[in-house]
């Protein structure tokens, strides 16, 4: 069905003159100007590096490394497990000081395991992946094994390895790069394009090759008019006629992959489903951008683009950071915190969660650090019942009816939740910032998804309990059994033996000897026994 | 750095429920002027008290179930249920009758059920139709318009004012004198008299579309129910579906019986069709909430307002199709879910 759906349409769109609307979607304040004033900035490499072996959708990547452990940039220091992970790679070079567990940036403030690297300041570089400038002379398969190898995962926020989305299988329509950056606050992949335009460029011609297909649209939100020029002027270089840029009118949430396909090409995804089922494959511009560098130059992933924006920080801006370095350091280097800094977040003005130190270290999935004052996030004002205005349903693009999810949600009936589409919420934040009764919808409804997790995991191991318990049931029972078969056998002897009274008087003293014999080893049962 | 936790999204609401009741009220303040030029001060009195009891009796629920009425009475939905059963009513209205339907609605319609949010009945129309049933004789005395080139002039304010203290015209003024019935009563009389529709229209009271001076009110209500859409205040939906179920049945009896069918734009402009499609069949709480399903309840205040017009015992309909609408709320909602984004059904 799926190969059906690949090879059905799509020829007819993918273009700028025919563009499509997906359903909802809020019209917001970008806040983009606060941090593109000015070029993107290097850091320097911080004293200490902490590396967390799980930045990416997928199981945690293994140690390579130990304690002690010399450690040059670039060098692998965790390989992936299984097939969905990605590999961690030591963004300077110095000395593993630690392997353990440290904060990590994720919205409930955990610890995971991290390595930990004192830097030396030399940076000296790893020289294990070539460069493969001949990348053309390679299969699909060959350099797709090269972005595995350089750790790259999906620059958007989502952190999904890259390669994996690569072996999406064949006959794929086109490839679509995501700039529309929807999300108020975050410019990272605009600075990206406006800056390094042919880096996206050459990223996007490798990913064909590895896809080994024809068509690439570029997609970036009408708001971005400088970095559309600069992408425009590199690609009218390049003369690549595989490659198109689609200009898509700015709405919030465009940039989540389902709403951009649906634009560009009028069709769904199904809702179990991903891109490729319908013959799509959306890439990051940003992740482009890593690939090129990782084919062309050798260099696996241990830098990204960061935006580091809000009104808490004083020189605002997008920063080239190498993952690892702790939050407070990208701080530090923008200037430092203003006096009513209130709010530190990674991610943008919708979708960012907080953060609870700045000790947590910058990671791959680390597109923007917010720092807000109480201007920029007002606290909340108190909710009124919902007046069920519909504004939600109006906005929401799963299509949802969130007055009605929230209805659900509130009071904890978690199947009708869920049969009225609480997995299908993106958690976009757009129904929230319509509602006139001011009700923190998206956070009942993540609520309720967390509750329907614990549920099911309390599910499975009472269904596991409830199996031990009928398993013990069970072994009691012959137990029992066994016991009672035992009684009559010795009752029947008993009986047999009944008119011969010296055998009886033996068997009586052999009984009462075996219970005084139980009760010695019951006392004695803390001691040798 | 203080961290206090923000929960995603971080942007908050333009909008808030005293924007859009406030806004509500606002559209209203051109439909007001016009009634008031062809019928007199009568509405205003009628509104001051209506409001006063309203927010009067809204505290007083709130403080016996322990809440804060501050709040409660910031977002303003009692402010336009209350100038909604205002405008409902006929300019001349003795004070209590307007008081205890503003009561009724608020205390039994609205507050019984829990409060904003939770009324199954639109307050204002419920309000309504209890008056209209206990005081069958003062919701039917109205004014002919004045300014309109009728042969009537303003019924003085000391008679009005009279007349809503004490609900007794002052010696030696008469119904008979000043009053004048609405188009659709009039009209209704009429035919129930065997008089034909192009026989009634003839008359001087009829104007372009409804009655003379109706229908300017009907235009400023209209201009300002366009204003809430444009602000999207109030979605297309509701109003489309009001008046599309009005004019549907309507064109067709007139095709069918124009001796005995008015035409459809006289229903349009007359009575309270423009209110009940811009204003009171919008209120979200009772009205239906998908697209589709708030294009049925629309469609079926309209088709019942034409019923209960051409052959039910009043006049106009408006408030009863309201309330029947209503309780079909659930089952449309029920039925109306959109396809979920990636679902096949
Ligand atoms: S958060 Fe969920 S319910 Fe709200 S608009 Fe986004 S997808 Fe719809
Ligand atoms: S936007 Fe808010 S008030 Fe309106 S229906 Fe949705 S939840 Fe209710």
């Amino acid at each position: 069905m799926a190969e059906a759906a690949r090879k059905g349409r799509g020829g007819r769109t993918l273009s700028a003159a025919r563009l499509f609307k997906f359903h909802g979607g809020v019209h917001l304040e970008g806040h983009k100007d606060i941090a593109t004033a000015r070029p993107i900035q290097v850091a320097g490499v911080p004293s200490r590096l902490v590396l967390p072996l799980n930045q990416h959708v997928g199981g945690p990547a293994e140690a390579l490394v130990a304690e002690g452990d010399k450690v040059l940039r670039g060098q692998p220091i965790g390989r992936p497990t299984g097939y969905v992970g990605a590999g961690v790679h030591a963004s300077s070079s110095g000395t593993v000081i630690a392997i353990r567990d440290h904060p990590v940036p994720h919205p409930s403030g955990l610890t995971a395991p991290c390595v930990v690297i004192q830097t030396d300041g030399e940076d000296r570089s790893w020289d294990g992946y070539d460069p493969l400038s001949n990348y053309r002379t390679l299969n699909g398969p060959a350099l797709r094994a090269r972005v595995r190898e350089a750790g790259l995962v999906g620059l958007g926020g989502a952190a999904f390895p890259t390669a994996v989305k690569l072996s999406a299988g064949s006959g794929l329509k086109a490839l679509i790069l995501n700039g529309a950056e929807c999300e108020p606050y975050i410019c990272c992949d605009d600075m990206l394009l406006r800056e390094r335009a042919s880096e996206v460029i050459a990223g996007a011609q490798a990913l064909l090759h590895a896809l080994e297909i024809e068509r690439c649209v570029i997609a970036i939100e009408d708001d971005k008019p400088e970095a559309l020029t600069a992408l425009n002027a590199a690609l009218e270089q390049e003369a690549d006629p595989r490659l198109r840029v689609v200009v898509v009118p700015c709405l919030y949430p465009e940039g989540g992959e389902k709403q951009l396909i649906q634009v560009l090409t009028g069709e769904e995804v199904p809702a179990s489903g991903v891109p490729p089922d319908i013959g799509y494959l959306v890439h990051n511009v940003g992740t482009a951008a890593a690939v090129a560098r990782a084919v062309l130059q050798g260099e696996p992933l241990i830098s990204r683009i960061v935006t580091v924006t809000g009104s808490g920080v004083a020189r605002p801006g997008n920063v080239e950071v190498r993952l690892g370095t702790p939050v407070a350091d990208v701080i530090d280097a923008c200037g430092g915190y203003t006096e009513d800094a209130r709010h530190l977040i990674m991610g943008g003005g919708m979708m960012g969660f907080p953060l609870a130190s700045a000790e947590v270290p910058v990671i791959k999935a680390t597109n923007c650090l917010l720092i807000a004052t109480e201007a920029d996030i007002r606290p909340r004002q108190p909710a009124l019942p919902c007046i069920r205005c519909g504004e939600c349903a109006v906005a929401c693009p799963a299509h949802l009816l969130p007055q009605q999810l929230y209805w659900h949600a509130r009071s904890e009936n978690l199947d009708a939740a869920t049969e009225t589409g609480l997995f299908d919420c993106i958690e976009c934040g757009s129904c929230d910032v319509v509602c006139p009764s001011n009700i923190p919808l998206t956070s009942y409804f993540r609520f309720a998804k967390a509750e329907v997790f614990a549920r099911e995991r309390e599910r499975v191991s009472s269904d596991l309990a409830r199996e031990r318990f009928e398993a013990r049931e069970q072994r009691l029972a012959a137990e029992a059994e066994a016991k009672r078969a035992k009684t009559e056998a010795r009752k029947k002897a008993l009986k047999k033996a009944g008119e011969d009274s010296s055998t009886r008087k033996a068997m009586i003293d052999d009984v009462v000897a075996r219970s005084k014999a139980r009760k010695a080893d019951a006392s004695g049962d803390k001691g040798s026994s | 750095m203080a961290l206090p936790a923000t929960h995603p999204p971080h942007v908050r609401p333009k909008t808030s429920v005293t924007r859009v009741m406030g806004e509500v009220v606002a559209a209203l303040i051109p439909a007001t002027a016009v009634y008031v030029w062809f019928f007199g001060p009568g509405l205003l009195l009628n509104m001051a008290v209506a409001v006063a009891v309203a927010v009067a009796s809204e505290i007083a629920v709130l403080r016996l179930r322990g809440r804060d009425a501050g709040a409660s009475l910031k977002d303003l939905s009692a402010v336009v249920t209350a100038v909604l059963l205002a405008f409902a009513l006929p300019p001349l209205t003795p004070w209590y009758v307007t008081a205890i339907g503003s009561l009724f609605a608020i205390v039994f319609a609205k507050q019984l059920y829990g409060g904003l949010g939770y009324n199954p009945f639109n307050p204002a129309m419920a309000g309504y139709v209890v008056l209209l049933i206990s005081f069958p004789a003062e919701l039917t005395r109205w004014l002919p318009a004045v300014h309109a080139g009728l042969e009537s002039g303003y019924v003085d304010f000391g008679t009005t004012l009279a007349y809503f203290v004490s609900g007794a015209l002052p010696a030696g003024v008469s119904w008979d004198a000043i009053g004048g019935a609405t188009p659709l009563d009039d009209l209704k009389t009429r035919l129930s008299v065997a008089e034909t529709i192009s026989e009634i229209r003839a008359a001087p009271l009829y104007g372009d579309f409804g009655g003379k001076g109706w229908e300017w009110v009907s235009n400023a209500v209209a201009l300002g129910g366009v204003w809430l859409l444009f602000r999207k205040v109030i979605r297309w939906h509701i109003p489309v579906g009001v008046l599309a179920g009005l004019t549907f049945p309507a064109t067709v009896a007139y095709l069918l019986d124009p001796g005995s069918h008015p035409s459809p734009g006289f229903h349009l402009f007359s009575g309270a069709t423009m209110l009940a499609a811009f204003f009171i069949a919008t209120d979200p709480v009772s009205a239906a909430t998908s697209p589709l399903g708030r294009l049925i309840y629309g469609f079926g205040i309209g088709l019942l307002t034409f019923v209960i017009r051409s052959w039910g015992g009043y006049p106009d309909g408006v408030a009863f199709a309201v309330l029947l609408m209503n309780m079909a709320v659930p089952t449309i909602d029920r039925y109306t879910r959109p396809r979920i984004f990636g679902h096949v059904s």
